[in-house]
This record gives C-alpha cells, structure tokens and sequence, in this order.
C-alpha cells in the first residue's frame, strides 16, 4: 500500500525535519520511503513543502500526486498546496494560523498544535514533532516505537524527554 | 555489518567519494549542491583529506587539478553559474589528460535561474562547455543508491583514461531522500589506481603511450618531473604546434575514449523485453518514466524505458539498436530539447521520434508521460 503525506507551512517551523523523521520511522517499520521538499531561495518564510511516500514497493515517482494527507501549519501553506485534495484526503491544518479551511469533500482535522507547543513545552519550535504525533495517531501509517524512535535519532541531545512529551501531546489531540 | 540509511543524493555522492578513497575537494557552495560541499567539509578531515572552500568556482577548479597532479583522487561540486564558470579549465584537465570529478547539480538557467528547482539544461554544457575539439565522460544516476555507485565509477573511468568526469545531476535526485544500504567499511571497495611508469626517472615521456594510448602519470613529487600545459604538446609534454603533433594528440585523445565505449556506455532498459515503444529519459525524468511504463504496462501498452546511464559519451550504438526494435521513440527531458537531437541524428528517421520537453521547473507526473506516451503511439 502507498501512502502520500504533504507536510507545509513557513520555511523555519521544521516540516523539511518532519518529513525526514516520518521518513525515517517508515524505514524502521522495514517500510520502503521517500522524502522530497520543495522550498524558495528564502531561507525563513516563504511556503514551504516536504513530502514523504511510504510504501511496501518500490517508489519510483518522488512526488505527492493523490495527497493521503495534508499538513498545513500556515493559511499561505493551505491555500497554495490544498488543490489537488479529494474527498479520500485529509487535511490537518495548525489551527492557531489556518482560519480558511478548503472545501474538498473529506474531512478536516482543525488542531491547537502551536497552541499546544507553547502551552505544554514552552516552545513553539516543538509545533513539528506535535504535529507527527497527531499525524500518526490518525494514521496509523508507522509504528509509534519507531515514530518514537526516528525522532530522538533526529533531535538535539539533552532534549529528549520534551519531544517525548511533544509526541504525546500530539497524539492526544485526536480523539 | 551494514546500515541503511536516509540519505539525499548529494550526500550519496559524499559517501561514494570516501569509498572511492578522494582526499582533496575544493568548491563554492551552491544550490543545489551544497550538501556536497558540506556533508565533505565534515567527512574529509575524518580519513586524512583536505577540504577547501575557494574564493570562487574558477580556483576551485585550478586548485583540484593541481591536487589531482599529485596522486590524490580529487572532487569538485557545484550547479549551472559554477560550472559555467568551471568550463575553461575543465578544458585545461582535458588537454592535460587530468583525472578528477566535477559534480554538477543542475538548476533551473540560463544565469542564476531559479535555485531550488530541477532541470536538465546544462546536458550539452557538460558534452561542449569548454571550447574546441575535447574527448570527456558524464554519468547521470537515477536514485540515491546509484549516487553512490556511480560516483565510485566515476573514478574508476577518470583514472583508468586520465579524463575529467562530469557527475551530471538533477535536483529530483540531489535533493530527494531515500534508502540506502551502505557497508561499515569502505575498505571492500576496489580502488582505482592510476597506471605508473616502468621506465627511470630520467627516460620518462610524460605523453608516451602503449597501445591503450593512455599514458602513465606519476605525481609530482615522485621524481617523475614532466611539464603540464593546455597548449597542445607532443609526447615530452611540452607544446609542439606542427601539424603531425596537432593531428597526433588530437587522434590519441579521442581514441582513448572512442575505442572503449563498450566499457563506458551503459545503459539500462526497464520492461524492454517485448516493448514496442520506447521512451527515453534519464536522471529525475527517469523516475516519471518507470512509473509511466507500468502504468502503460497495466493498461496494455506494451511501452518500455531505456534510460542512458553514461550520457556522454552519447548512446550511440544503443540508441541505433532501439532503432530497430521498436516502432517509436518518445524522449523526455526536462529542457527545452537537447539530448532528441542525438537520438534523432541515431536513428535517423528508421521510426518516429518525438520529445515531451518539461521545463517549467517541476518534473512531469507519470500521468502527464503517459499522456504524452499515449499521443505519441496514435500518430505512429
């Protein structure tokens, strides 16, 4: 089974980080994944993508044609990559900037996901991490050990315990 | 023991380098190769390399010629502004028969263009960037493991036939993440080694060739003294301008090359087996195009990919071959129409060849191939 994932907001808020880490988690399940980004000659603002394929078989196309899911953590993000959404996608959007949420047909999940980075841990910078727990929580589509695990792999020594945290955090926003 | 890894192209072409066993890079950063330039910055200090970043892209390619001249394997990055740049002086490693590997990652041009974003515009730059007549080799990898592989082959061709070598790539495949399965130890991998002088010192002719006209080449400092020059030169390397000498280094440098092709070109075919219809794409377009094969395949078309791996020397042979087995042609690159024009002057109006030319910086969909594909098939 294929599963294509857009991860986008704001160059500077780590979706270029995530998509790597769900990458990544994909591997450790044994999974096959691809990562891909797309980003302007800014180095902070501007939208900014990055897209992960996970996949059983071989992945030969590297870009997101039929989005399983959407993250979108800025309206700028959610208004320039939503348009090729149908009614099987998903949209999770950061609800602290998304207030215009697409009309596509499938269903949308409107998350305090910076909200809940600055409320739980202090730190915004953690909205990313906060982002894949929910992401996986609702998919399902790597294992949360390995999800678990590709993030410390990833992550700033000495700042462990506050990703784990952001994990939970993220998954407890889906119900 | 192994690991597999998430890595980018560019820094699958790092790694090749350390297995390949260079020890000197000098560059300037750019989009989108940096990762190059950067991942080495770190790796080559670790096994006793030497890493520079020059003040632009032309002394980065005067200062890896010079280190090639003294035994070590040599790399230089870059993308379309730098290798314009680089362009006099890969003449100069021609004339002078210099091994090294330039890695070009190309971005959208002419002139700055757009940074982040893939082309394959510069694939006649790579063949006939530096003026006058020049014999040279570039490879174009598909996927991150081919990075590597083909990086370590790249080597192996520059040293065997003293040629530069262009690792021609894309932003598709510089930039994009994928596994890769790498061993612990490099030290498995073979090293190519450049041929020695079996004569003293003082009898060496550093242009004097056996019959793989492929001269010796000692480093400086081994007590081998030669002169390097881009004026042409006879067998003493210094420069001779009569006819006879032009004709001679003229003829050795192509022959050099000419004569090897069986050993330099590859190319691969994906579901060739019963194809009828080709289509021919390579580096990022390569990766539109397996997909469109299979779903060609899936609704019957009975469509195959034939992908050059070694893109200069051109695919002639091949190509010439394809000719006669199929009953069209469907080449697609992301420029405007460089590498048709080869195929095209190949197979010489033996069957239809057509071009799906992308060039509005984002590689096509397999669904936008096949559409083409399909086109293509009805007017045949």
């Amino acid at each position: 089974m294929r599963q294509e994932f857009r991860l986008s907001g704001t160059g500077g808020q780590g979706l270029i980080l995530a998509g790597i880490i769900l990458a990544e988690a994909a591997l450790l399940d044994g999974k096959l994944a691809i990562q891909s980004q797309s980003y302007g000659p800014e180095a902070r603002g501007g939208a900014s993508k990055s897209e992960v394929i996970i996949s059983d078989e071989a992945i030969h196309f590297p870009k997101v044609t039929k989005p399983g899911v959407l993250l979108a953590m800025s309206q700028d993000a959610c208004d320039k990559y939503s348009h090729d959404l149908d009614k099987d996608s998903v949209l999770i959007t950061d609800s602290l900037f998304v207030s215009k949420v697409p009309d596509f047909g499938g269903k949308v999940y409107e998350l305090p996901i910076t909200h809940s980075a600055r409320e739980g841990l202090g730190k915004i910078l953690f909205a990313n991490i906060i982002a894949l727990g929910a992401l996986v929580k609702l998919t399902g589509v790597v294992s949360a050990e390995s999800l678990e695990k590709a993030v410390l792999n990833r992550v700033p020594k000495g700042t462990e315990d506050k990703n784990r945290k952001a994990l939970e955090i993220g998954m407890s926003l889906i119900k | 023991m192994s690991r597999v890894l998430l890595l980018q192209g560019n820094q699958a072409v790092v790694e090749g380098a350390i297995a390949a066993g260079v020890k000197f890079f000098a560059g300037y950063p750019i989009t989108p190769s940096t990762e190059v330039a950067e991942s080495l910055a770190e790796k080559l200090p670790q096994v006793g390399g030497k890493f520079i970043q020059m003040e632009d892209e032309i002394a980065s390619m005067g200062a890896v010629i010079g280190a090639s001249l003294t035994g070590k394997k040599v790399m230089t990055a870059t993308s379309g502004p730098g290798f314009s740049l680089k362009q006099e002086l890969i003449g100069y490693a021609c004339a002078a028969e210099i091994p090294l590997v330039i890695v070009n990652v190309q971005r959208v041009g002419p002139s700055t263009g757009q940074p982040t974003s893939p082309s394959q515009g510069d694939l006649m730059q790579a063949r006939w960037g530096t003026h006058g007549d020049h014999w040279l080799i570039a490879l174009t990898p598909a996927s991150v493991p081919e990075c590597f592989e083909l990086t370590l082959r790249a080597y192996a061709l520059s040293e065997k036939y003293r040629v530069p070598v262009i690792l021609l790539m894309d932003e598709v495949i510089g930039h994009m993440r994928e596994k890769i399965e790498l061993p612990d130890d490099y030290s498995e991998f073979p090293q190519a080694e450049r041929k020695q002088p079996d004569c003293k010192p003082e009898d060496f002719k550093a242009y004097a060739t056996d019959e793989s006209l492929v001269p010796a080449m000692p480093a400086f400092g081994s007590g081998y003294r030669w002169h390097v020059t881009g004026l042409v030169h006879d067998e003493t390397g210094f420069p001779k301008g009569t006819p006879a000498a032009t004709l001679a280094a003229a003829n050795r440098q192509r022959a050099k090359i000419e004569n090897n092709l069986d050993d330099i070109v590859q190319v691969e075919n994906y579901r060739m087996e019963d194809a009828e219809f080709a289509v021919v794409a390579f580096g990022g377009g390569a990766r539109t195009a397996y997909e469109t094969v299979d779903m060609a395949r899936k609704e019957g078309l009975k469509v195959g990919l034939v992908r050059p791996v070694t893109i200069w020397p051109f695919a002639e042979a091949q190509m010439k071959e394809l000719a006669g087995k199929v009953k069209g042609i469907l080449v697609h690159e992301l420029n405007c129409g460089q590498y048709v024009h080869e195929v095209e002057r190949a197979v010489n109006g033996k069957v239809p060849v057509s071009l799906y030319a992308k060039y509005d910086n984002e590689p096509a969909t397999p669904a936008q191939l096949l559409e083409e594909v399909k086109k293509a098939m009805a007017a045949l």
